[in-house]
């Protein structure tokens, strides 16, 4: 088959949608960019701002592996536009370590082999940091359903749990 | 998602001259519903109007001894708001029945109220839909319709509405207040939604330039014997198959009040207040319960895949009224139904 | 061995915790375009015409592609026949011609400057097709469905010994189509590098079957195209075969000239593959005192028009229960449905969730406790060949897996057991897997500063191979952890199967053992050439390379440091590449084996059905990290209770379209759902299958939870649920 490069066809081109400019704070950075408003932030963040850590699981609220905390609360990233959080402090996966150190987070979802793929890790870890933030799980039973907008396919929960459980522990300590 | 204009609202005045500007406008406060619709093709508003900004974030108590509820409250402000918690804990357990921590801290109080049907069909643009496509048919009449309604239906349409906290706001007997471009005005709950009829396309009675401002609720909050009882098919973040709001006043073993709302059965928060005013004077037990819950599925009616929902239903209220009168809520995070 | 049995954290978690893992989808190019493919809406039939006048006018759209104008793309089906592609038929090809095969088939890609762009224009494309009927529904096709060829040989007349049965069970148990739906998007990122060569980050389970599909596909000689998947997001088998996004990525960049990302909706990788729905149908007789005479097994699945998928679903039976009459059959039913593929445990997660719940009513029947029965059929053959297995500690997880869940507590009564307004059951299950093993090479470089690096062209799925390489490569080869690299999921590494089949573990350790062994007999001549070597007399068969040192195991003093042997000999890298094959051994059977417990408490008036614990008692031979391992089968449980309870593909079989296709609607386990799930592995050494005696996890940990679930359920309410999934309405009266 011969490759022909389809013509535009005649008619007026229908432009894209104007830019708006907005600011951000991610990860303790002051950001500026220029988006659409159809970007959501989590397409601002992984393709305009290469901060990948955060994922796309299904981009409809339904998976949380796009869990980031704005303002201090964690959000599905995938379901808000960027030009709505214009002026927002973002916290991505990439911001929980500081200074080279992992959140204590980070090291119990190591400890405790808190995922397998990887792929809804930044979201369970985000969330998690959200949770323990919002100060309404003690039990487990509390931390599994506060936890349950965040699936796991490779079925990681009881280490997930577990490792929220020692995160909690070492803050209160 | 097509192509939309963006616009931040400044004030009141400001969303409802923008909105009242471009047809087919929409409001975008929490997004965890119509963006998703957006992404689906579902929903094409040439414009979103953002009112996430507009001072209506006060939870205030009125004179008359109940709570104003801004429209922009977050879900989960509000369902851990001290007032809420403490007079209104049918509320606050029914939203936390819903949807996920992230989207409840997204969502708000306005925008729950205005989300649309789950129906697998409204959201398959290749599926034919009289709610999202006039005239286009139910394919859900016919199709796969396990999680659809069984009160309320009509020929064109057997969606359900997918809320929680609105199953609770029925039957707290909320009253919705709404600003448009004539003033203002207040609707009772039960009159905000509608049933499909013949214009499925329509959720609610809200005129396409009226925005909801904030949700009123009466004095009464039946903080001692209630229970929202949510049944689906996992433990949680999932929809309700078949959801019970119960609450109750009680006097020495009678009852003196009584209220019970359904969700997920029909295609709005369904009461029927004729089965409550049956309870009212009766003793508390399960024959009074098994009465209103016979009442209030008289007209029940199944399709192919969700006839089983009238007998769940019918045990789900049998047992959060039994909740209520003991005293024992359901707990949103204990799995186990006490 | 230092690591080797260890419960070492995983190497690669710190690039995990971090957001710094790069998966295919978060390769970044400064000349990249988006794909958005758009998608049919009928199950059947052609397009009659294909409109993307409206899609080119929006500003930003580069182009769009249909099988009217994209560049060119094998002809012979044979080019798109993967390794791992069905014997019969012609896989999918996408974009090639104008039929339509499956609803939800690509049939247009959309490319533009910005992804949000190329969505939008996918909107716009306005198709026209000529519809053709079509058929989605197992129930409906199975009386039309073909009997397949299948190496399972019957033995005795078990339709004879059925009817002399002192006591018989026949039942039908179904399993409805259910989808991997890894949590990462199918995506691929193709970097185009000029000269024409494409550099491929792709969502795939193998590397080096997704460059020889892709050099087919697009004759391209193998050195110009590179596939990389160095993270994957999760598989469970949806990976094993090239997906769409991969030939349509790649088609974008040969039409732009340019780097090209597509990443598929969710919505659309229900439309890539799935777990067949099956109908599987046992007859089970026996003697009273409950030994098995006659074992009657069929399945009925649903494939493509258009290729015939199936496995070994009827055969598990042969390996875990003696019968001197046997009979096994498997039928496919052709579908309008995209092709079926592998879903953990293929074959063993339906066929033996059939078997062992037949066994479960056959106990019943019987009177005897289900692990008595399962104790008194006990087979220490594999009956289809007549051989014993390498090693088969099943019986060992019984007794533990029992004693650990508490089973003879457990009232052999139906309805008996309560906890307050919840009925209690418990029931349990056997499993059985194939340890199957694939040669596999590995390659180390090892550098004269005590570093090495370990290299194979495997994937890691989420399965741990990162870390089970490096400490068996660490342990071989005398080093500390820190001191080895890993390098996986890479095309132009030494060839490696497609991670599946539970096979990868024990395939790429051997390989590393190999080639670390020809490391040790090249640091020996080094050490034995330094002057006055205290290994000069030494044999090699004494030599081990331990804490970094070469030491002669037989002689006396520590050795010679490898970093010494290496500068002395003037070597500042030792290079090493082998294959390892396996020996074939015939009179063996190799397999996994466990034992499930389950506790189910289920509200009697609600049907509200809660699984509150899981044991699994695995036998899979020597466990090379005991942290990852008992994470993979703590998963494979959580799957094995979403696929008992949730999981469920539902189809509008008028509109041949799956129809909850999003993970809101097709239900898998959360947090909320997953309560005690306690791992044993039983000590199994095998001598035999291999010399690290390893056998594979990926798939034991999942067969027979829905079993030992649905047993439990029906020990709980005394009501017996074949079909999956159990939800609560099928508990109302």
């Amino acid at each position: 088959m011969a490759r022909t490069r389809r013509k535009r066809p005649n008619g007026q081109t229908i432009p894209a949608p104007e830019k708006i400019t907005i600011s951000l704070t991610v990860n303790g950075a002051p950001r500026e960019l220029a988006v659409a408003p159809w970007v959501t932030l989590l397409d601002a963040l992984r393709e305009r701002l290469g901060l990948t850590g955060t994922k796309k699981g299904c981009d409809h609220g339904q998976c949380g592996a796009c869990t980031v905390l704005v303002d201090g609360r964690r959000i599905n990233s995938c379901m808000t536009f960027a030009v709505m959080q214009d002026g927002a402090k973002v916290t991505t996966v990439e911001g929980l370590a500081r200074d080279g150190t992992l959140h204590p987070l980070q090291q119990a979802f190591i400890d405790h082999d808190a995922f397998q793929c990887g792929s809804c890790t930044s979201g369970q870890l985000c969330s998690a940091a959200g949770l323990i933030a919002e100060g309404r799980a003690s039990t487990v039973e509390e931390i599994r359903e506060l936890m349950s907008g965040n699936l796991c396919r490779c079925g990681a929960y009881p280490n997930i749990v577990a490792a929220i459980q020692q995160a909690m522990e070492r803050q209160r300590s | 998602m097509i192509n939309f204009q963006y616009a931040r609202a400044t004030d009141l005045a400001d969303a409802l001259r923008q909105i009242a500007a471009e047809p087919g406008a929409k409001f975008i406060a929490g997004g965890t519903n119509l963006i998703d619709l957006m992404k689906e093709d579902v929903e094409r508003p040439p414009r979103l109007i953002d009112i996430s900004r507009l001072p209506l974030r006060e939870v205030e108590q009125t004179r008359h001894g109940g709570l104003l509820i801004g429209a922009l409250v977050p879900n989960s402000d509000l369902a851990y708001h001290p007032l809420i918690e403490r007079h209104y804990p049918l509320l606050a357990s029914a939203i936390l029945a819903g949807a996920s921590a992230q989207l409840r801290n997204m969502a708000s109080t306005g925008g729950n109220l205005l989300q649309r049907t789950r129906c697998y069909y409204f959201y398959d643009t290749a599926t034919p839909c009289n709610k999202r496509t006039p005239g286009s048919g139910c394919a859900a009449r016919y199709g796969v319709n396990r999680i659809h309604a069984i009160l309320g239906t009509s020929d064109a349409c057997i969606a359900t509405h997918p809320s929680d906290m609105c199953v609770a706001l029925a039957a707290l007997d909320a009253q919705v207040h709404v600003a448009g471009p004539s003033g203002g005005r207040t609707l009772t709950f039960a009159d905000l939604h509608r049933l499909p009829g013949t214009t499925p396309e329509r959720d609610t009675n809200l005129a396409a330039d009226e925005i909801i401002t904030a949700v009123e609720l009466p004095e009464r909050g039946f903080a001692a014997n209630y229970s929202y009882l949510k049944i689906r098919d996992r433990l949680s973040y999932a929809f309700a198959l078949v959801s019970v709001a119960a609450a109750l006043e009680l006097e020495h073993g009678t009852i003196k009040e009584a209220r019970l709302a359904l969700g997920g059965v029909a295609h709005k928060p369904w009461r029927n207040v004729s089965a409550e005013a049956a309870m009212r004077g009766e003793p508390a037990n399960r024959a009074t319960f098994a009465r209103a819950a016979d009442a209030i599925l008289r007209d029940a009616k199944g399709f192919a895949h969700n006839a089983f929902k009238i007998e769940l239903a019918r045990r789900a209220i049998l047992r959060a009224l039994s909740q209520a009168a003991a005293g024992t809520p359901q707990s949103q995070s204990v799995k186990k139904i006490r | 061995m230092t690591y080797i049995g260890t419960s070492i954290s995983r190497v690669d978690g710190p690039a995990k915790v971090t957001g710094a893992a790069k998966y295919a989808g978060d390769t970044a190019a400064s000349d990249l375009a988006y794909g958005a493919v758009v998608t049919s809406t009928i199950a059947k039939g052609r397009i009659a015409t294909i409109d993307t006048g409206a899609a080119l006018r929006i500003a930003g759209v580069l182009d769009v592609l249909t099988h009217e104008n994209r560049p060119r793309m094998a002809r012979r089906t044979a080019a798109y026949k993967d390794f791992v592609a069905p014997e019969q038929g012609s896989p999918f090809r996408p974009l090639y011609d104008d039929k339509i095969l499956f609803s939800g088939q690509p049939i247009a890609l959309v490319l533009a400057e910005e992804w949000e762009i190329a969505r939008f224009a996918a909107t716009l494309v306005r198709v026209e097709y000529e519809a053709e009927p079509f058929a989605t529904d197992l129930q409906v096709e199975r009386e039309r469905a073909a009997a397949i060829e299948q190496p399972l040989k019957s033995r005795g007349d078990a339709d004879k010994a059925y009817g002399d049965a002192a006591v018989r069970h026949e039942a039908e148990y179904f399993i409805p189509i259910e989808h991997h739906n890894p949590i990462e998007l199918y995506v691929s990122t193709v970097l185009w590098d000029g000269d024409g060569k494409l550099t491929v980050h792709d969502k795939t389970q193998g590397v080096q079957n997704v460059r020889d599909y892709l050099c087919g596909v697009f004759s391209i000689k193998p050195d110009k195209l590179r596939v990389m998947s160095p993270f994957m997001g999760g598989g469970f088998g949806s990976g094993l075969r090239p997906q769409y996004e991969a030939p349509l990525a790649v088609l974008g960049a040969q039409a732009l000239e340019r780097s090209v990302r597509l990443v598929l909706t969710r919505q659309q990788m229900f439309a890539l593959c799935y777990r067949p729905a099956t109908i599987e149908r046992l007859a089970l007789g026996a003697q009273s005192g409950g030994t098995l005479e006659s074992v009657s097994h069929e399945a009925i699945a649903v494939t493509s028009q258009y290729e015939d998928f199936f496995r070994n679903d009827s055969g598990w039976s042969g390996l875990l229960y003696k019968s001197a009459n046997a009979k096994y059959g498997h039928r496919l039913a052709h579908v309008d449905l995209p092709t079926p593929s592998d879903m953990r445990a293929p074959g063993a997660a339906t066929g033996v969730y059939g078997l062992e719940c037949a066994m479960d009513e056959l106990a019943v029947a019987l009177k005897l406790d289900p692990i008595e029965l399962r104790l008194r059929c006990y087979s220490d053959r594999d009956q289809h060949d007549d051989v014993p297995y390498t090693s088969k500690k099943l019986r060992e997880c019984y007794r533990q897996g029992a004693a650990a869940f508490g089973w003879d507590r457990r009232n052999p009564e139906q309805r008996s057991m309560r906890d307050g307004s919840e009925l209690v059951g418990w029931g349990m299950a056997s499993g059985v897997w194939d340890a199957w093993q694939v040669d596999t090479a590995a390659r180390i470089v090892l550098t004269a500063n005590g570093h090495a690096e370990v290299a194979s062209a495997c994937s890691d799925i989420g399965t741990g191979t990162h870390t089970i390489m490096a400490q068996v490569a660490a342990d071989l080869l005398g080093l500390p952890l820190e001191a080895v690299t890993v390098r996986l999921g890479d095309s132009t590494l030494p060839k490696a199967p497609v991670e599946g089949g539970s096979w990868l573990a024990a395939s790429v350790s051997h390989a590393i053992a190999k080639t670390a062994d020809e490391i040790r007999k090249e640091l020996w001549q080094l050490a034995k050439a330094m002057p006055n070597s205290p290994l000069a007399a030494s044999h090699l068969e004494d030599i081990a390379l331990v804490d970094g040192r070469i030491i002669d195991k037989k002689g006396n003093g520590g050795g010679v440091p490898i970093t010494d042997a290496m500068r002395h000999g003037r070597r500042d890298r030792l290079e090493c590449e082998t294959t390892n094959s396996f020996a074939e051994d015939k009179k063996h059977a190799r397999n996994t084996h466990s034992a499930i417990f389950a506790e189910v408490k289920v509200d009697e008036e609600l049907g509200v059905i809660r699984v509150t614990r899981v044991v699994n008692a695995v036998a899979a031979g020597r466990i090379l990290n005991t942290k990852t391992a008992r994470s993979q089968i703590m998963g494979a449980v959580v799957g094995g209770i979403g696929m008992a309870l949730h999981e469920e593909t539902l189809i509008d079989h008028t509109l041949g379209r799956m129809m909850n296709s999003n993970i809101a609607e097709y239900h898998v386990p959360v947090n909320a759902d997953i309560h005690d799930i306690e791992v044993i592995f039983v000590d199994e050494p095998d001598e035999i299958i291999n010399p690290l005696g390893i056998k594979g996890l990926g798939e034991i940990g999942i067969v027979g939870v829905a079993a030992a679930i649905a047993n439990a359920i029906y020990h709980a309410t005394g009501k017996r649920v074949r079909d999956l999934p159990i939800t609560l309405d099928k508990l109302l009266p």
